[in-house]
């Protein structure tokens, strides 16, 4: 499956569904929960160690990590440590229609709670708006950004786009 | 253009500038920051052409901004062929480009002052390699000197802003130049010395005795000083070249290699250019690409020759999410502009790497990156008399070396890029095995030196297991084989 990936030159979602065990229906309708979108046998931990509830394991240092759905508290600590910028926290029931999807932000300007971004998927198109619900910059300097998408785009939306305001850059 | 291309905010970085300078190009004045390049200055100030080629008079730029290659060679107060990419601006400094040849300075004679060191080990790099060897070695009691060409320390670390992959051990987490400021703290904490603007410039053993012996200059401001540095181990760092990409117009400022623009916007706050093209999708440019987002440049896309990226998926998914097309089985056709970079057409190629007419595109570019691989930097290793071998897997010619990483010259080693190109981890680790190589062999500690040699092993078999570097393991077997035959022979 990677090989594909590498020949589309990203992870897409069809991809990532066939590679790794995704939580169940019944585990998102319980609440947010890490997906770790990393398939490859990169020599790298710190996901395990930012993991406070032990979700987070790697059978050695180059397999791919993976997580104990159970123990996941959706608590977004794993998304600004890990390296590859590859783990995002999903809550499909936000509320009303709405999920929050929780994904690390590298760039500028960083978006403050209340403001519409555009909401990205994984090839970079515009898949509608969102409202930033929550934003917290980690240890790492990544930010960690919560957003409230349409709940059909939850497990789509993985980038956000902000409006550059006058003076920057 | 002047000082619309400094980065005045950065998502990771922070600069803080020195005081403002002023230095004469061609007799115009050209205002720079203390503390930065010359040629980071006057790219700052709008000087793109660095040269005009001697046999086709046309335009040229600065290519590997590492003081690697030779596009930014310049007069600086007299001197001829200075690196201007690794010399800094001082205040009323004299620039003058150059014909190719460059001419003797004609009234200043350099007053060269000599000094005589010695020490146990000298360390020719300060890369993540050359630092680790340092602390290592300095850890383990040794006497040490690093030097190094740059005017900072640190190798390429300083101007990485991504996340390190690893375990704790080698930082994992934390962005290069925060591993160099914790590397370069701790080896003062081991009262480890280096010396930069230090290049090394020839390995001339003792007639007699055949005892080590390096020289290298150190500079300062104007004055230069001959360092004969008398060693008993040689540590040679010296890093990686960015491999050359032919099509037409390559010359055209505006296309640069990776380490060039890194330096230029992560080290110096200056942006490279505003729409970029990125050739490679291996590791580095993916991170570059990244990085250039980043500073606030576009990037317009990636092409990449083969059918499948090099780098990482995380890396290009960084790059994808955020509306980067990764064109596969793509190359650039031609460069446009005549001064210097003003657009590229790009093209789709066949199985049999064959452009396929008919599919060209258009791209509004003003940057070409180009991200084609790396080589190892055997000047060095190559002039003292080390054997050599063409390892694919290590990205082509290698000074053979064993598993202490010792070449086919008794006492002289190497570690990181230059013995195969690798990544930052493999550097580091490779520099503690030599480290602890040499103290295990001057009898000093040897039971720490070899716990932290054998457990630097372990680490590193661990890393070589990952995809990404089983054909660098691969290299590695190849050359210790040769090593042992070469020393068979000998015996």
């Amino acid at each position: 499956m990677n090989n594909e990936a590498r020949e589309v030159g990203y992870l897409t979602y069809d991809i990532l569904k066939e590679t790794v065990r995704l939580p169940a229906k019944e585990r998102l309708a319980k609440g947010p929960v890490a997906i770790i979108e990393c398939t490859e046998d990169i020599p790298c931990d710190p996901c395990v160690e930012a993991c406070k509830s032990g979700a987070i394991s790697k059978e050695s240092l180059v397999t791919p990590p993976s997580i104990d759905y159970e123990k996941c508290t959706g608590c977004t600590l794993c998304i600004d440590l890990c390296p590859g910028l590859a783990i995002f926290v999903v809550n499909i029931n936000y509320k009303e229609d709405k999920a929050l999807v929780s994904i690390p932000y590298e760039m500028l300007p960083v978006p403050e709670k209340g403001d519409i971004v555009d909401a990205l998927n994984r090839s970079g198109e515009n898949i509608g708006q969102a409202e930033v619900i929550k934003t917290r910059k980690g240890k790492s300097g990544t930010h960690v950004i919560s957003i409230a998408v349409d709940r059909k785009f939850a497990m789509e939306t993985r980038s956000i786009k902000v409006k550059r305001k006058e003076n920057e850059y | 253009m002047k000082e619309k291309q400094r980065i005045l905010k950065h998502p990771v970085l922070d600069f803080k500038r020195g005081r403002k300078i002023n230095f004469h190009f061609e007799r115009k004045g050209i205002t720079g920051y203390e503390n930065e390049s010359i040629a980071a200055a006057l790219f700052a100030s709008g000087v793109k052409v660095f040269r005009k080629s001697k046999r086709f008079g046309h335009p040229e730029g600065w290519f590997c901004g590492i003081g690697k290659c030779s596009s930014c060679l310049m007069r600086v107060n007299g001197i001829p062929s200075t690196r201007t990419c690794i010399t800094p601006a001082r205040e009323g400094m004299q620039v003058e480009p150059q014909s190719a040849k460059g001419m003797l300075p004609d009234k200043t004679s350099i007053q060269v002052a000599r000094k005589e060191e010695h020490v146990q080990v000298l360390i020719i790099g300060s890369g993540p390699a050359g630092l680790e060897a340092g602390i290592t070695s300095r850890k383990l009691g040794l006497t040490t000197l690093i030097i190094d060409e740059n005017p900072v320390p640190g190798g390429q670390l300083i101007k990485q802003t991504h996340k390190f992959f690893g375990s704790k051990e080698e930082y994992a987490g934390l962005r290069g130049f925060e591993i160099a400021r914790i590397m370069l703290a701790q080896l003062k904490n081991y009262k480890g010395t280096y010396l930069t603007e230090t290049s090394a410039i020839g390995y001339y053993p003792e007639e007699e005795t055949g005892k080590h012996k390096f020289l290298a200059v150190k500079k300062q401001n104007d004055s230069y000083q001959l360092l004969e540095i008398n060693a008993d181990n040689i540590i040679i760092t010296s890093g990686a070249n960015e491999n050359y990409l032919p099509f037409p117009k390559n010359y055209l400022p505006g296309i640069y290699g990776a380490g060039g623009v890194q330096t230029l916007m992560n080290v110096y706050g200056i942006k490279p250019g505003n729409r970029a093209l990125i050739i490679g999708a291996g590791n580095v440019g993916l991170i570059v690409g990244y990085q250039l987002l980043q500073a606030g440049v576009e990037v317009k896309a990636v092409v990449e020759a083969m059918t499948h990226i090099g780098g990482y998926l995380v890396h290009a998914s960084k790059l994808a999410r955020l509306g980067v097309p990764i064109l596969l089985r793509h190359t650039i056709k031609e460069v446009k502009g005549e001064e210097y970079v003003t657009g590229a057409t790009i093209i789709e190629i066949n199985e049999n790497m064959q452009p396929i007419e008919g599919t060209e595109r258009e791209m509004d570019v003003d940057l070409i990156l180009i991200a084609v691989g790396l080589s190892a930097s055997t000047k060095i290793p190559f002039q003292a008399g080390c054997e050599k071998m063409f390892v694919p897997e290590l990205g082509g010619w290698v000074p053979i070396h064993n598993e202490n990483m010792e070449t086919t010259i008794k006492g002289i080693y190497v570690a990181g890029d230059v013995s195969g190109i690798a990544e930052a981890s493999t550097a580091m680790l490779e520099g503690r095995i030599v480290g602890a190589a040499i103290a295990e062999k001057e009898a000093l500690n040897p039971e720490a030196s070899q716990r932290v040699k054998e457990s630097a092993l372990t680490e590193l078999n661990q890393l070589r297991k990952s995809s990404l570097l089983k054909a660098v393991a691969a290299g590695k077997i190849k050359c210790q084989q040769k090593w042992n035959e070469a020393k068979n022979h000998e015996q």
